[in-house]
C-alpha cells in the first residue's frame, strides 16, 4: 500500500512545486516589504518624536504579544466587517507585512541604539543633517549589529508563511493538507513538505550562522 | 466600526474563553517543562565528542529549525495514526511543541555554555577537576544565568505557538475564538478577546524576561 501511495505522490509532485512557488512568492514579497517598513519604523522608533515613538511602540507590542494565526484571523475575518474585502492572497501579504515589519523594527531600533551617542554628535558637528548622519555614520555601523538577527528573522518569516494556509492560500503547507486527505500517508506527505521548506530556509540559516561568527570576530 | 462591539456576547462566552485560557496555560507549562528536558538532552548530545549521538542531535536541531512548526504539527497529527499510534490531539500538540522548542532551547543552552571563557575551563583542568566536575562547578553555574532571559523569550514564543494547536482542534484559547465565530459569526468580539488574553500573558512574561535581563547585567557589572 505504501508503495502505491508513494507512486501517487510522485505523480502529483508538480502540485507540490506549485505550492513551493507560491510559498516563495509570498516569502519574497513579504521579506522585501517587511524589511523596508521595518527599517522606516525602526528609524522613527529610535528618533526623537515622542508621539510617533509611542504609537510604534503600541503597534509593536500588539504584534509581538499575539500569535500570528490570530492576526491572520483578525485581518481575514474582521476587515470585511469594516468594509474592506480582501482576497486570501492580499490578506496573507498584509498579515505578513504587519507582523514582519514589527519584528524587524525592533531589530533595527536595537541596532541603532547600540551606537554610542558620541557618533551622532560627531556626525552633527561635521555639519551633516539628520538624514546624512543616519545614512553615512549611524546605519553603516549599526548594520553589523542588525544583519545577523535580520537574516535569522528572514528564516522565521519564511516559516511563518505556512500559517497563511489557514485562510486557504494554496501554498506548500496547504498543498500538503489537501494531499493528505487523498493520500493518507501523513509521514510521507509532510516529510516531503518539510523537505521543500528545508531547501529554502536552510541556506539562510547557514548564512545567519556565518554572519554571526563574522560579526563576532569583528 | 467598533460602535456595535457586542460586550454581552463576550460575557456570555466568557466561561469558554476562560476554559481556553486554562487549557493554553496547561499546554504551555507542560510543553515548556518537557522542552527544557529535551533541550538539555539534545544539547548534551550536541556538545559531546561521541559521533554516534552528536550527529543525530545536530540533525534533529537543524531539521526542526528549518521547517515550520505548523508542518511539524501536521506531520505528527496525520503521521502518528499511520504508524498505528492513536493519541488525543492535545498530546500530539504537546509533543509537537516539546520537540520544536526543545531544539531552540538546546541552542540557547549551547550558547550559554560557549559564553564561558575557555581560560576558565583550562583553569579547571589544571586544578585537577574532571569533565563532570568542571561542568558542575565551573561552567554550569555561570552558563545557566545567561540562559534565563532567552529561555523566557522562548516561553513567550511557545505560548504564542500553542495557538496553532487550534488548527488540529485542541480546545485552547484561539479555538474558543473560532467557536464563537462559527456560532454567532462575531469575529471582532471573538478574536479581539483572544488577542487581549494573549497580550496579558505576553506582558507578564516580558516583564519577567526584562527583569531577569537587568539582574544579569547588574551581576556582570558587579
Amino acid at each position: 500500500m505504501t508503495a502505491f501511495y508513494f507512486e501517487r505522490l510522485v505523480e502529483i509532485f508538480p502540485f507540490f512545486l506549485k505550492g513551493l512557488w507560491m510559498t516563495s512568492k509570498i516569502a519574497f514579497i513579504s521579506l522585501v516589504t517587511c524589511t523596508l517598513l521595518g527599517f522606516i519604523l525602526g528609524i522613527f522608533r529610535s528618533g526623537k518624536n515622542m508621539i510617533l515613538k509611542r504609537i510604534i511602540g503600541v503597534y509593536v507590542a500588539f504584534v509581538r504579544g499575539t500569535p500570528f494565526v490570530v492576526q491572520v484571523f483578525i485581518i481575514f475575518f474582521i476587515l470585511p466587517e469594516w468594509g474592506l474585502q480582501l482576497k486570501a492572497f492580499p490578506a496573507a501579504l498584509l498579515a505578513m507585512a504587519i507582523m514582519g515589519s514589527a519584528f524587524i523594527c525592533e531589530i533595527v531600533a536595537g541596532g541603532i541604539s547600540s551606537i554610542p551617542k558620541g557618533q551622532w554628535e560627531a556626525a552633527a558637528s561635521s555639519g551633516l543633517n539628520l538624514t546624512q548622519q543616519l545614512r553615512w555614520v549611524i546605519l553603516p555601523q549599526a548594520m553589523k549589529v542588525i544583519l545577523p538577527p535580520l537574516v535569522g528573522q528572514f528564516v522565521l518569516l519564511i516559516k511563518d508563511t505556512s500559517v497563511v494556509s489557514v485562510i486557504g492560500v494554496m501554498e506548500l503547507t496547504r498543498v500538503g493538507w489537501v494531499t493528505v486527505v487523498r493520500i493518507p500517508e501523513g509521514l510521507m506527505v509532510f516529510s516531503l513538505v518539510g523537505a521543500l521548506y528545508f531547501v529554502i530556509s536552510y541556506p539562510l540559516i547557514l548564512l545567519s550562522n556565518y554572519l554571526e561568527q563574522k560579526m563576532a570576530v569583528n | 466600526m467598533l460602535a456595535d462591539f457586542n460586550l454581552r456576547v463576550i460575557l456570555e462566552y466568557l466561561p469558554l474563553f476562560l476554559a481556553g485560557l486554562r487549557s493554553t496555560f496547561f499546554i504551555s507549562i507542560v510543553s515548556i517543562g518537557l522542552a527544557i528536558a529535551t533541550g538539555i538532552l539534545a544539547c548534551a548530545c550536541r556538545i559531546s565528542g561521541i559521533r554516534l549521538i552528536k550527529y543525530p542531535a545536530i540533525a534533529y536541531i537543524e531539521i526542526i529549525r528549518s521547517t515550520p512548526l505548523l508542518v511539524q504539527i501536521y506531520f505528527l497529527y496525520f503521521g502518528l495514526p499511520t504508524l498505528g499510534i492513536r493519541v488525543p490531539e492535545i498530546q500530539t500538540g504537546i509533543l509537537a511543541l516539546m520537540l520544536n522548542s526543545g531544539a531552540y532551547i538546546a541552542e540557547i543552552i549551547r550558547a550559554g555554555i560557549n559564553s564561558v571563557e575557555p581560560g576558565q575551563i583550562e583553569a579547571g583542568v589544571s586544578s585537577g577537576l574532571n569533565y563532570v566536575q568542571r561542568m558542575r562547578f565551573i561552567i554550569l553555574p555561570q552558563a545557566l544565568g545567561v540562559t534565563v532571559p532567552p529561555l523566557l523569550g522562548q516561553a513567550i514564543v511557545l505560548v504564542k505557538d500553542s495557538a496553532l494547536l487550534s488548527l488540529i482542534s485542541v480546545a485552547e484559547l484561539t479555538r474558543a475564538g473560532q467557536t464563537l465565530t462559527s456560532d454567532r459569526f462575531m469575529p471582532s468580539e471573538a478574536f479581539f478577546t483572544v488577542a487581549f488574553f494573549y497580550m496579558c500573558i505576553y506582558f507578564c512574561l516580558k516583564a519577567l524576561a526584562d527583569w531577569s535581563q537587568r539582574k544579569l547585567i547588574f551581576r556582570e557589572a558587579y
